[in-house]
């Protein structure tokens, strides 16, 4: 399959309303407490961003744009946040994911475990963005890569 | 043959649209989840997390309290779940030049 497109349209386009989307999906994910949205959808915006850029122009650019060796290792890095978020608590004396016991000295036990929360949900949005970026990715590798 | 597919079809739907009128409305607080304590009188869960959800994690969206909090070991599955689909294709789909100097 050939990728990008010739018309400046779509082009000029796509790297307008890619930012926005880009934005928008990390408001979802870091305002997930407050109203609707988190991790997985946040996520999920945000590959759409990346996913615009790759359809819209050639490979040479979106290559450094996103490089396509960063999905799998990325991916890892947020499932890694999340079971280490759980991990420090569990090492700390108290129960898997039992937020309370991070070590973030400054907090109450309460806003201790908004801001595991939050630190979870960072990780599911950053693992759900480069795993969907990399299913695309080796769905639709070309031919002479 | 056609037209049994439409009549299944149809009977069908008339059946889940017949079971889903018993269904109880939302935030209705006689349901039988809504309740304090289950018909054996064991508490149940959903009337504590809305009870306690902003006392003990200080977020006011109590889905993502349950999400992330009560309910965080659904949440680590459900992302090795992702994480395994994208390493399935990964291995699966991707191009082996080696390989493919072999079979020539």
């Amino acid at each position: 399959m050939k990728h990008g497109s010739s018309s400046p349209i779509i082009l000029l386009l796509s790297r307008v309303i890619s930012p926005y989307i880009m934005l928008f999906g990390m408001y979802v994910v870091f305002h997930g407490h407050y109203s609707p949205g988190g991790g997985f959808q946040g996520g999920a915006m945000l590959a759409a961003s990346i996913l615009l850029i790759r359809i819209a122009v050639e490979e040479k650019v979106h290559q450094m744009h996103f490089k396509r060796t960063l999905g799998i290792p990325l991916g890892a890095v947020g499932v890694l946040v999340f079971f280490g978020t759980g991990l420090i608590s569990l090492l700390l004396g108290g129960y898997f994911l039992d937020y309370h016991l991070l070590p973030i000295p400054w907090l109450e036990a309460p806003d201790l475990r908004n801001a595991g929360i939050l630190i979870i949900e960072v990780g599911v949005g950053l693992a759900v963005m480069t795993i969907l970026v990399s299913i695309y990715d080796n769905l639709l590798e070309d031919d002479d890569v | 043959m056609k037209i049994a597919n439409y009549v299944s079809l149809i009977a069908f739907s008339a059946l889940l649209i017949y079971a889903s009128l018993g269904l109880p409305y939302r935030g209705d607080a006689e349901a039988l989840v809504n309740k304090e304590t289950s018909l054996i009188g064991s508490p149940v869960a959903s009337s504590y997390y809305i009870k306690n959800a902003y006392r003990d994690t200080h977020t006011p969206n109590i889905v993502t309290t349950v999400l992330g909090d009560y309910r965080s070991f659904d949440t680590l599955g459900e992302e090795v779940v992702i994480f395994a689909a994208g390493m399935i294709c990964f291995l699966l789909l991707r191009r082996e030049k080696k390989s493919e100097t072999r079979q020539q």
